[in-house]
């Protein structure tokens, strides 16, 4: 298990670091902007084609997203076909009947239909007849939009950005050689100096011999006294300080089989965390989503966006669409059929949080009956691109908040009656955790 | 100033020549260290190349390597599901409802499930005529994960896959055409089983069906036949009786399948100054001759007459004593009218019918909807196991029976080796299974579907709360396979057979959730697929050694069923093995009780050694040329003069674990598959038996530890003069212990939110022991084998102390005690009193961690490991406690456990947490205690903690009822009841509010939460 040798010293380490980053902050920033005018040009490019269409490709992106996305790809087949180009296999008033009700069609004996009804193992698509002819041509114009070439537009500023980190590299090593003969130059212009000096007889005035620092420092002894408990101090300070730590995982952050990112799901896609976990609203275990609920989104998801790519890349060096092929592989999902194959490889994720046997910690007692955020204990999931622990979930940490949080009573039945008694007895308006209850020993620990 | 002065030792000293002072001053040892013993060879030693710089080398790089080791935590991996179920949320339980039949205990039940894992057993509410869920039934759940399993179908001792096992089979049936083979079953009480193997025996006409109950009730089973025309067992309802009159039946333990405890209790507890009035007749010591108002011990023989006597005969010939409690158990009765009953427990027709006749008509009897959970035939069975050892039987399939061990014919597992087809639906490798040439792999009931007809009109459905764990096909499916519908499921063939006729108005899935219907259907029972010739009664009168006027001399023996062990069917379940005896509180065991008189007069003796352990004689017993050696002795107050017991369904080598296979086997005395045996001689061998007898003392030494009245006093006496508050003095003046100015203490305010507390009825507990068994499955109890607890380290949470009286009654113990005066007098009385009367009244009293409000171990606990909640509850943190044991010392109630081994993992203790199959009965939310910390019963925290949780995230106030412990839900008889006294319209206040209601050693002033009811008897003497 990773361990964090000192828990004092990631600040100290960072704010060390802080130092460092900041010389390469500007560097980093630059390399975005590029790669951002690079996306904007590669979109301006392929819109271009689209106004030559019958429809507005625009319009078309919009109704697409919002009517089709969830089972067709352009390029790829999903639930349904893939679009691309496919005002031009078909003929345009089929498309329109078949997008309106597809099931009337087949059932009116259309050959075509049947076919691609049979081909996509029968599953019905979903009628449109709130499409006017114009928003499937908008559609149409749209989906015959060709794929970009993001490649190229986005290799470019990667190795641009490489290049400015390399030259940058240079400059700072030409300066360092900069000084560094500076330095030289100084001393060899002293001693020459000295010597002209000599020559000339100008006599320096003669230094007293004086005793060395460290006969100084041992011969007084006050001072050796308040370094050694000064060091001993500091010795027990940093020992304590070790020892408090074992056992304390804060900053676990394993590599896990698939690179899942909550900075993606829980933050760009704002995906609420109970909708994976969802037993945390009423189990003691928040619950290691299964693989049917990846799914749920994946099916349709096999590949991220290109901005979401190239990030993955360049800051992670993680390719997000192999994780996600990973993840077919685990559930047994065929891409090209669309199916099932019966064949699973669970995965053996790394447990992160580990709370020991003897401590019974309820996630629902929590989350739904205290209504806490999540992020009170697992801290701000949604920017972590690596899950790591957050907090150290010691007993100090527990009873901390047990004693500052006050109990959520609003609204529920349960704590009317103990509530109002002993905030009476108590004499206060608000009752925390510890005052009902929450520090008892056995509360936590049978 | 320092003197000058001469101390000596010795006058040796003195004597300044003395050759063997000067050496002594010079050697500080006379004799020279062993050092070499334990330094090993003085060669090797100094030929090693190890150094002592070496060795410190080593011991120092292996300490620093284990110290950086343990400073780095396991990777630890959490596998999801791949495909969630949906009613699946880990870390939530869920309940299923389904019946267990073993063929000798029948009940409906909820099984708790976690993450798909069956973890506990649990009584059905809703099942009325469920059966008792006793501690067998509760212990099952671990039976399901018992490694010695058979795991796969096996033909000549290999294994073996399904397919191949069903060709073998149709190739072996093929071959036996024409051929006497007998299909020997337990009792199913299924109407779709009975359906099943009718169609089967119609399909090969050679196989009959014989019903075999390893432990019978043949002899009831006929006289009810007789009688009423069906073959079933009469039903009793014990709440509606004024008087019970027992005639050598054990009617709160096993008899006729037992599950009466429940209804019995009801009628016992004094309601309106009236309760039940219960006699009991009987020779051995029995769960319900320790609950009966008087007990009177009586031999088999003698019990005939008393049965008679009580039915109309006479009672001459009896003793003076028994005739007495016999006329007067006689006028009772006959005042009690309709609500007067007798039961009997003789295997005997004519004694059954007896009792037929006397109760017919009875409210307290149901003859219209008859039991139907015992269908044997001794006659049938008997004709069966001559049959196989004379050889005009030629093959046998058992189901669910173990007849090698549990035939009383010596000759039988020769015989059965020798048969032409031998194949055993087994669940585990029994000796039967063991000597098949076929096994078939069963499996458990929480593995498999069925239906079960309890009582006539009364079915239960089992379902499967779990997917098989092994290899493994139910009869059922077997059934269908062989008689050509490999295609159907059982569970298709069921739920077609119970939608056809049998559900009526309910649905099938209301059925299967609900584990219980009722309905009017008429199916057949397992009697109707045996061909059986009509009974003769005559000869099987005759055949009754009890009716027989000569006798043939020697000892009257009674075989019982231990509440453990039952017939034996679960033996290698450590819970069941460590559960001791409620009568004897020894575990491990079986042993044959006798009466003080008889062991005296053989030369037996029980005596206790210094570690607390119980001693005994062996003993060979004879009778008929059988001879069961080395059976251990115990001696048992209240035995019946002349008489012995002895338990079944021990001593069994097959398939079992070597620590498991304790006891003798009895079954060789099952002579004509009889209970009562008579002409038994005891016959003295060397050795000593060990015991692992859990109570050092059997009385209470006239101590109020149970209280206990009687029913005259209770009606007519004021509270003080039968349950006094204990008092002290203070400046002079008597004040009762629970008065604030006797308290050194400040209590705390409890009166806000939940203050919990456990009443325990005495009156209304049997003794059964289903809530010690319920608290080792919630609790993770460990099990630490027979020498453990043999040095009183067993770790039960929950024990039932049984107590005898040294004089007839508890009232007279208390008059002795008070009588005695002086130091001589005191000395020889209590010497008399620590020895239980030959026939003592007995009592039980569960007694668990009480709780104390004011704990003394709470004080003194250096590590403040255990501490007191506001709840009530007294916690225990098992991660604070490092060992001291003082709190143990300082509890006065002795329910304080240390660990002092390492119980689950640990391949010393190889019981069920040593294996991974095992650990699954395992219940997550309880700790499992490691090596050298103390725990305790924690009054179900964590039971209490998820009821309050769940109200809180319903938004709702805690409904009346909801709180549990493990015991109080397992309580067949609701002597445990558990809750919230500040709720004020609570059961719990109401009986904390009875006069009967105290707290155990007051005196104390320890302020328990835990408060007992006293125990009324209905007697009228003191």
């Amino acid at each position: 298990m990773q361990k964090v040798k000192f828990r004092n010293l990631p600040s100290i380490v960072s704010l060390l670091l802080l130092a460092v980053l900041l010389t390469f902050s500007n560097n980093i920033s630059a390399q975005e902007g590029e790669a951002n005018d690079a996306t904007v040009t590669a979109e301006a490019d392929a819109e271009t084609p689209a106004a030559e269409g019958v429809g507005d490709a625009e319009v078309g992106k919009t109704l697409f997203n919002a009517n089709c996305a969830a089972c067709h790809k352009l390029y790829k087949k999903a639930t349904g076909p893939a679009l691309f180009e496919v005002s031009k296999k078909y003929d345009r008033e089929w498309l329109y009947s078949w997008i309106k009700n597809s099931q009337a069609l087949i059932a009116a004996g259309d050959q075509q239909a049947i076919a691609i009804f049979e081909e996509y193992n029968k599953s019905v698509m979903t009628p449109f007849p709130g499409l006017s002819n114009t928003d499937i041509d908008n559609i149409l114009a749209y989906t015959d939009t060709p794929k970009p070439e993001p490649i190229i537009a986005e290799g470019g500023p990667v190795q641009e950005g490489g290049g400015s980190g390399v030259s940058n590299n240079i400059i700072l090593g030409a300066l360092a050689l900069v000084f560094l003969l500076l330095v030289v130059m100084l001393i060899l212009v002293n001693k020459t100096l000295k010597k002209i000096a000599e020559a000339n007889g100008v006599v320096y005035e003669e230094k007293e011999k004086r005793a060395p620092l460290w006969r100084v420092f041992v011969e007084n002894q006050f001072l050796v006294l308040v370094t050694a408990i000064f060091l001993l101090l500091s010795a027990g300070y940093f020992m304590y300080g070790y020892f408090m730590q074992v056992g304390v995982d804060q900053g676990y952050a394993p590599v896990q089989p698939i690179h899942y990112s909550h900075r993606i799901h829980a933050g760009d896609n704002e995906i609420d965390c109970k909708y994976c976990h969802s037993s945390a609203r009423k189990s003691k275990t928040s619950g290691i989503p299964s693989l049917n609920v990846c799914m749920n989104c994946h099916k349709n998801i096999s590949e991220v966006s290109d901005d979401t790519y190239a990030m993955g890349m360049d800051e992670y060096g993680v390719d997000y669409n192999a994780e996600i092929q990973k993840l077919y592989k685990a559930v047994g999902w065929d891409q090209s059929t669309q199916q099932y194959t019966g064949k699973t490889e669970p995965v053996k994720w790394v447990r992160i949080h580990n709370l020991p046997d003897f401590a019974y910690f309820n996630h629902s007692q929590h989350v739904t009956v205290a209504g806490i955020d999540c992020q009170k204990c697992h801290g701000p999931v949604e920017e972590m691109e690596i899950m790591e622990q957050f907090s150290p979930l010691t007993m100090g940490w527990c009873i901390n908040c047990h004693r500052e949080t006050n109990v959520n009573v609003a609204g529920n039945e349960y704590y009317k009656e103990i509530h109002e008694q002993l905030s009476k007895k108590y004499g206060v308006d608000q009752l925390t955790a510890a005052q009902m209850g929450g520090l008892e020993c056995g509360k936590c620990h049978y | 100033m320092t003197s000058n002065k001469k101390y000596w030792k010795s006058v040796e000293e003195l004597d300044e020549n003395n050759s063997i002072v000067e050496t002594l001053k010079q050697n500080e040892f006379v004799e020279p260290i062993p050092t070499d013993d334990f330094l090993g060879d003085k060669e090797t030693l100094e030929a090693s190349s190890t150094t002592r710089r070496d060795f410190l080398k080593y011991v120092g790089f292996s300490t620093a390597a284990a110290s950086l080791a343990a400073c780095e935590g396991p990777v630890i991996k959490s596998i999801p599901y791949v495909v969630a179920p949906d009613e699946i949320v880990p870390g939530v339980a869920n309940y299923y409802a389904t019946t267990m039949a073993d063929g000798f205990d029948f009940a409906n039940v909820l099984v708790k499930t976690r993450e798909g894992r069956p973890i506990k057993i649990e009584r059905n509410d809703l099942a009325k005529n469920g059966g008792s869920v006793n501690a067998r039934v509760h212990a099952s759940v671990l039976s399901m994960y018992d490694k010695n399993r058979v795991q796969n179908p096996m033909v000549g001792g290999k294994e073996v896959t399904w397919s191949e096992f069903d060709t073998a089979v149709a190739q072996k049936m093929s071959e036996m055409a024409g051929k006497d083979v007998v299909l020997l079953t337990q009792t199913f009480a299924s109407p779709s089983t009975s359906k099943l193997i009718k169609e089967f025996t119609a399909q090969y006409p050679n196989v009959r069906h014989v019903i075999y109950d390893a432990v019978s009730s043949s002899e009831a089973l006929d006289a009810f036949q007789n009688k009423y025309g069906t073959r079933a067992l009469a039903d009793y309802d014990f709440s509606k009786a004024d008087v019970i009159v027992s005639v050598g039946a054990d009617f709160i333990g096993d008899w006729q399948g037992g599950g009466y405890e429940a209804g019995y209790a009801k009628g016992r507890i004094p309601k309106n100054g009236k309760m039940s009035k219960h006699y009991q007749f009987e020779a051995n010591m029995s769960l319900a001759g320790a609950n009966a108002d008087v007990r009177v011990p009586a031999t088999p023989t003698q019990q005939m007459q008393i049965l008679k006597a009580l039915t109309g005969g006479s009672a001459s010939g009896l003793p003076e004593n028994v005739a007495a409690a016999v006329s007067k158990a006689k006028a009772h009765l006959q005042k009690a009218g309709g609500k007067g009953v007798i039961v009997t427990g003789l295997p005997d027709v004519q004694a059954q019918t007896m009792v037929l006749n006397y109760n017919e008509g009875k409210q307290v009897m149901d003859s219209a909807m008859p039991r139907m959970t015992s269908m044997g035939n001794t006659q049938e069975v008997m004709k069966v196991m001559n049959g196989v050892v004379s050889g005009s039987i030629k093959g046998m399939i058992t189901v669910g029976v173990d007849p090698v061990y549990a035939f009383p014919n010596k000759d039988f597992a020769e015989a059965y080796k020798k048969l032409g087809m031998s194949l055993a639906f087994s669940m585990k490798p029994d000796a039967t299974a063991s000597a098949a040439q076929m096994v078939a792999a069963t499996p458990h009931y929480l593995e498999s579907w069925g239906d079960v007809q309890l009582k006539k009109g009364s079915f239960s459905i089992m379902q499967p709360t779990i997917k098989p764990l092994f290899n493994t096909r139910q009869f059922q499916e077997c059934m269908l396979k062989w008689t050509g519908r490999s295609e159907t499921s059982y569970y298709d063939y069921l739920r077609q057979f119970m939608e056809g006729s049998v559900l009526g108005g309910t649905s099938w899935n209301q059925a299967v959730h609900d584990g219980v219907f009722t309905s009017a259907a008429i199916v057949d029972t397992d009697a109707d697929t045996t061909n059986s010739e009509s009974l003769d009664l005559e000869s099987s009168t005759s055949n009754g050694a009890l009716s027989s006027a000569t006798q043939r001399g020697g000892m009257e023996l009674t075989l019982y069923t231990k509440t453990g062990l039952g017939s034996g069917n679960q033996a290698n379940n450590p819970w069941l093995q460590e559960l001791p005896d409620p009568i004897s509180r020894a575990s491990w065991d079986n042993y044959v009780t006798v009466s003080k008189a008889d062991a005296d007069a053989m030369g037996l003796e029980n005596y206790n050694v210094a570690n607390g352990g119980l001693n005994g004689s062996y003993v060979n017993v004879k009778m008929n040329g059988v001879t069961v050696e080395n059976v251990p002795v115990l001696i048992q107050p209240g035995q019946a003069k002349g008489s012995i017991g002895l338990a079944l369904g021990y001593g069994q080598t097959h398939g079992i674990q070597e620590e498991m296979q304790t006891g003798v086997n009895a079954y060789p005395l099952y002579s004509n598959f009889k209970a009562v045996q008579t002409g038994v001689t005891l016959e003295k061998v060397s050795g000593i038996h060990e015991f692992a007898c859990v109570q050092l003392h059997n009385t209470m030494m006239g101590r109020d530890i149970i209280r206990e009245t009687s029913l005259e006093i209770f009606n007519t006496k004021d509270v003080h003069d039968w349950n006094p508050v204990p008092e002290v003095s203070k400046d002079h003046q008597e004040i009762p212990v629970t008065s604030p100015d006797a308290d050194l203490w400040e209590g705390f305010d409890r009166s806000i939110g939940h203050h919990f507390n456990l009443s325990i009825d005495l009156n209304a507990c049997t003794g059964c022991g289903a809530c010690v068994i319920a608290c080792h499955a919630e609790n993770n109890v460990p099990v630490v084998g027979k020498a453990e607890v043999r040095k009183s380290r067993d770790m039960h949470w929950l024990r039932i102390d049984r107590y005898y009286s040294s004089e007839g009654s508890f009232a007279s113990d208390n008059e002795k005690k008070e009588n005695i005066s002086g130091l001589g007098s005191s000395l020889s009385e209590y010497g008399e009193m620590e020895s239980a009367a030959a026939n003592p009244q007995v009592a039980f009293q569960p007694v668990m961690c009480q709780h104390c409000n004011h704990a003394p171990c709470e004080t003194v606990c250096p590590v403040a490991a255990t501490s007191h909640g506001r709840q009530g509850q007294n916690h225990m943190a098992y991660n604070r406690c490092v060992g001291t044991r003082y709190c143990a010392n300082n509890c006065p109630y002795k329910v304080r456990r240390f660990n002092w081994f390492l119980y689950a993992e640990n391949d010393e203790f190889d019981y069920h947490m040593n294996n991974d199959l095992g650990r699954m009965v395992l219940n997550p939310d309880v700790v499992v205690r490691s090596r050298g910390v103390m725990e305790k019963c924690s009054m179900c925290i964590q039971m209490t903690q998820k009821t309050i949780l769940d109200a809180k995230r319903d938004g709702r106030p805690i409904k009346d009822g909801e709180f549990k412990t493990a015991c109080s839900a397992a309580c067949e008889t609701g002597a445990i009841a558990f809750g919230d006294i500040n709720a004020k319209k609570s059961e719990i206040h109401e009986l904390k509010e009875n006069k009967r209601m105290y707290h155990l050693l007051e005196a104390v002033g320890t302020k328990p939460n835990v408060f007992y009811q006293a125990k009324v008897r209905n007697t009228n003497e003191a």
